[in-house]
């Protein structure tokens, strides 16, 4: 399958792609390291006349420690986030999510922006991100905007960024001495999740003293498990006291229905994933 | 057309392509490398796998135009100037780790692949690192053992696994 015809533009600098995109417009596609977007293509299920290619900034590639954040350059590889130290240091939830998003040769290609910017709610970067409430940066005509997680995401491969933007770097708050875990439901190796669960928890000796929750593929969406977090909050990290929680996990989602599980299944999935994440994120795993 | 430029086995090619042409149509239909073979054409079964710089990529998800001024190595320029197999390739034919054969190219690239991040790899490790190839006649258990060959570790070995191999 070859995808349709298109012309091509590789920029050297954020200014230039944004002067692209503006001269292109809606006829033009962001390409960042395309492996969600060159299936779409191959498959002409989309067929920009433009195809804009970030791969060639390399102002976009990189992790700078920010004081008290990490700040992710959107054309940064899944590899090099997850084998980042300080990633690993300060964020050991998006360290976590990597090691199972899809195989290493898309992890070797696919960026971390690109996939937050495609927005696939089975995605797995999403949940990670909204739990520890990055802040992702946009840049357009009018300058850049700092947009938090929780507005980012719009809806079914919709966010913030607007047609004549782009995302150039996602702040990540330092989680120093957090545990972590990211418990993914699949059918098959390397595949999207049915559900995921992205759990990060302080603890305060056997109690959990702060825990964040963030769902995948259980809306249209990355939501966070709110009613769980706040359950957890000063809670013994027993399985019984987890469990509890965790039996609110699908507090207010909407998840979808598919060949591989009703809703009703997928709300069930994400109180067992639930439950799971956050005692392995406490150290009971 | 757009002209890139690309050292693609250690030869140095330049060439006008379509933007929309892939890496691998370019490796097999420009170049007559067919040693790279497309099995899905969806970017899920891990047969058109080359180096893209040092690091494996599926080749079928990969523009022409993104491996411009990039260093290709696809499996054919595995083996030395004088036949001799590379260490993984001679390790699938002592193993025999493949039945029909079609996987084999992508596996052993991604084997170079792994093997480069992590030399000693457990069973684990090495089926994890392998996830984003598949077998269709499902002969998953002599590749496990060609790569341990490769790797010089024995059958049933629990050495640890590197951070990289765990997907």
């Amino acid at each position: 399958m070859i995808p349709a015809a298109f012309e091509y533009v590789a920029p050297a600098s954020v200014e230039e792609a944004l002067a692209a995109l503006a001269e292109h417009g809606d006829d033009a596609k962001i390409i960042a390291g395309g492996q969600s977007l060159l299936p779409v293509l191959r498959m002409r299920l989309n067929a920009p006349e433009w195809v804009i290619d970030l791969g060639r900034i390399a102002s976009l590639r990189g992790i700078r420690d920010g004081g008290d954040h990490l700040a992710i350059g959107a054309m940064t590889t899944h590899h090099d986030v997850g084998q980042d130290p300080l990633v690993h240091e300060h964020a050991l939830l998006v360290s976590k999510a990597i090691t199972h998003l899809a195989d290493a040769q898309v992890r070797h290609r696919g960026t971390f922006g690109g996939a937050l910017a495609h927005a696939d709610p089975a995605g797995d970067l999403g949940a990670p991100a909204l739990a520890l409430g990055s802040t992702f940066v946009v840049q357009g005509p009018g300058g850049t905007r700092e947009v938090p997680a929780e507005e980012f995401f719009v809806d079914l491969f919709e966010t913030a960024i607007s047609e004549d933007e782009i995302l150039t770097e996602v702040r990540v708050p330092k989680h120093d001495g957090w545990g972590a875990a990211y418990e993914k439901f699949v059918r098959i190796a390397h595949q999207w999740p049915i559900v995921a669960v992205a759990a990060t928890v302080r603890m305060d000796g056997d109690a959990i003293a702060e825990a964040r929750v963030g769902l995948t593929n259980m809306g249209s969406t990355p939501v966070r498990a709110r009613a769980t977090e706040a359950a957890l909050s000063g809670v013994p990290a027993t399985e019984e006291g987890v469990a509890a929680a965790a039996a609110l996990a699908a507090e207010g989602t909407n998840p979808p229905s598919d060949l591989n599980g009703d809703a009703d299944y997928r709300r069930h999935l994400a109180t067992v994933l639930t439950r799971r994440a956050v005692l392995t994120a406490a150290g009971r795993g | 057309m757009t002209r890139i430029s690309l050292t693609v086995d250690g030869q140095q090619v330049v060439d006008d392509v379509e933007p929309r042409m892939l890496l691998v149509q370019y490796l097999r239909e420009k170049l007559g490398k067919t040693g790279t073979v497309v099995g899905c054409d969806t970017s899920n079964c891990g047969a058109c796998t080359v180096h893209l710089d040092g690091r494996s990529v599926k080749s079928c998800n990969v523009l022409a135009v993104q491996a411009d001024g990039a260093a290709v190595t696809t499996i054919e320029g595995l083996a030395g100037d004088d036949g001799t197999l590379h260490p993984v390739q001679e390790a699938f034919r002592e193993c025999h780790g493949l039945q029909c054969g079609f996987c084999t190219p992508g596996m052993i690239m991604q084997t170079v692949d792994l093997l480069a991040e992590n030399p000693s790899p457990s069973e684990e490790a090495i089926r994890l690192g392998l996830e984003g190839n598949l077998c269709r006649c499902t002969g998953y258990h002599n590749i496990v053992r060609a790569v341990q060959h490769a790797a010089g570790v024995s059958a049933g070995s629990t050495s640890s696994a590197g951070e990289g191999a765990t997907a």
